[in-house]
């Protein structure tokens, strides 16, 4: 926790303030017993005394806050979303996942336009890795669904230990805007990985190429069957894979990730809308919910300090991580 | 903007297309999920599983919660596109559908220049999205 700057503007307290809030807000309506034993089944009907309208609403409110804090922390809204909504909603995992997965792809989409006009996000490094991804992505979601019906216990471990491990991440990764990569791989070369692209930061033409493509290719199986699993989005993953193991610059990493997240989360919606893990009841307001919150996030990036928020956001996570893991073994002490 | 005339920096047609496509279908998709969603809650399209219903039963698994509401799977909901609980897929399944069409215009500029590698990639991908859409993996019951 070091550096960190005490002399935040209001906003950043107020965002922060606001997530804490809203999480134990949530945290305290939900009736803890109902929450843990949400895969238990029918003691949890009996507690839900809201009217229907009473979840959707404070689900809008609540992903709201959690898009603007997204874009804040740089991460996806999926990363967040499934560990927070699971741990203190009343929705089963399973439909937790699938709107999951939906509200990722719709950021992704949304975002998409922009970074394939301004040529950041890169087609040439972006489709091979998506093929692997998504196809990988298909086998996680089938996986996972199927490990649901088995034990759903097994399934909250193993989200919990990846929620754990993405805050462990995004704690210790180091990112590199422009890694020197002196020699291309074959296979990079091969596939024409790399281009030229406008730092307007630096008011300069940037050339890059990368290095490390069968790595990275294998790596990408791994995060398909995470991202497909859990619902999870994988931006997390995608750009220390794009800027660390292959050495694309910052920018480009980031803006491929968010492109091809569109791609990969695309097959694993298709399996969860199939399978009817989608309730548009709670899917919808989750969506709007985010998509506005970014919208805000986007505006209030450049009086923000993202550092505070991000160290927040890998608190919180560890926090859901945890809990999940919790939940999965039937200690308790986490509520 | 200026820099987009560079040829150096200047994205590939198709990859305007893309982007073209994807903008306006991700914003017509949200649109359509708004819509239908305040036709559903404010009941003036009536649902296929009562409001309450949901409420009551989205604690279970998801095969309790088919056999319980008799939810529809796979393509099933096309059918039920009367009610406003499933026009709501409409919009969703916009989203969903739009990569496929993307990866299909990207095909004849790969054609055009030759570069049948990335053409490769394209068609496989497309192969695996509508397979992942198709409803084959795992949507037949257990």
């Amino acid at each position: 926790m070091r550096g960190f700057n005490f002399t935040l503007p209001p906003i950043a307290w107020a965002t922060a303030g606001t997530l804490v809030s809203l999480t134990l807000l949530v945290f305290l309506m939900s009736d803890p017993a109902a929450a843990a034993g949400a895969a238990e089944g029918a003691a949890v009907a009996a507690m839900d005394t809201q009217p229907w309208w009473f979840w959707p609403l404070v689900l809008l409110v609540f992903c709201f806050v959690l898009g603007i804090i997204a874009v804040l922390a740089g991460v996806g809204g999926g990363v967040l979303y499934v560990p927070l909504v699971s741990g203190f909603f009343p929705f089963h995992l399973d439909f937790v996942r699938g709107a999951g997965l939906m509200v990722a792809l719709a950021g992704a989409l949304a975002a998409g336009p922009g970074l394939l006009r301004r040529n950041l996000a890169s087609l040439r490094m972006a489709l091979p890795m998506a093929l692997i991804a998504s196809a990988s992505s298909i086998g996680g979601a089938v996986l996972g669904l199927h490990l649901s019906q088995l034990n759903p216990d097994i399934l909250q471990i193993c989200l919990g230990t990846t929620i754990v491990g993405i805050a462990v991440l995004l704690l210790m990764s180091k990112n590199s805007a422009i890694p020197d990569i002196k020699k291309q791989d074959a296979l990079g070369m091969a596939f024409g990985i790399g281009g030229t692209y406008f730092d307007e930061s630096m008011n300069q033409k940037v050339s890059w190429k990368t290095h490390r493509t069968p790595q990275a290719l294998i790596t990408f199986i791994l995060i398909g069957i995470l991202a497909g699993m859990f619902g999870l989005g994988a931006g997390w993953a995608n750009v220390p894979v794009f800027n660390l193991m292959m050495g694309a610059p910052l920018k480009i990493s980031v803006a491929t990730s968010k492109f091809l997240l569109s791609i990969t989360d695309t097959s694993a919606a298709w399996i969860y809308i199939n399978q009817g893990c989608v309730i548009p009841l709670m899917a919808i307001p989750s969506i709007i919910g985010l998509m506005l919150g970014s919208f805000v996030g986007v505006r209030l990036l450049s009086i923000a300090k993202p550092k505070f928020i991000r160290y927040m956001v890998i608190v919180v996570l560890l926090f859901a991580g945890l809990k999940a893991i919790d939940k999965g073994l039937h200690i308790g002490l986490l509520g | 903007m200026s820099q987009h005339t560079d040829p150096d920096i200047r994205p590939m047609p198709e990859q305007i297309i893309y982007a073209n496509i994807l903008g306006m279908g991700a914003y017509l998709g949200i649109l359509v999920m708004v819509v239908t969603y305040i036709l559903y809650v404010t009941g003036i399209i009536g649902a296929h599983i009562e409001l309450e219903m949901v409420v009551r039963n989205w604690h279970l698994n998801v095969q309790q919660f088919i056999q319980v509401t008799n939810a529809p799977r796979g393509w099933g909901w096309v059918a039920l596109l009367g009610k406003g609980d499933y026009l709501n897929f409409l919009g969703m399944a916009l989203l969903a559908l739009l990569t496929i069409v993307c990866y299909l215009v990207l095909l004849p500029g790969f054609v055009r220049r030759k570069d049948w590698t990335y053409f490769g990639i394209c068609v496989a991908e497309v192969v695996v999205l509508s397979l992942a859409a198709s409803g084959i993996f795992g949507s037949g019951g257990h």
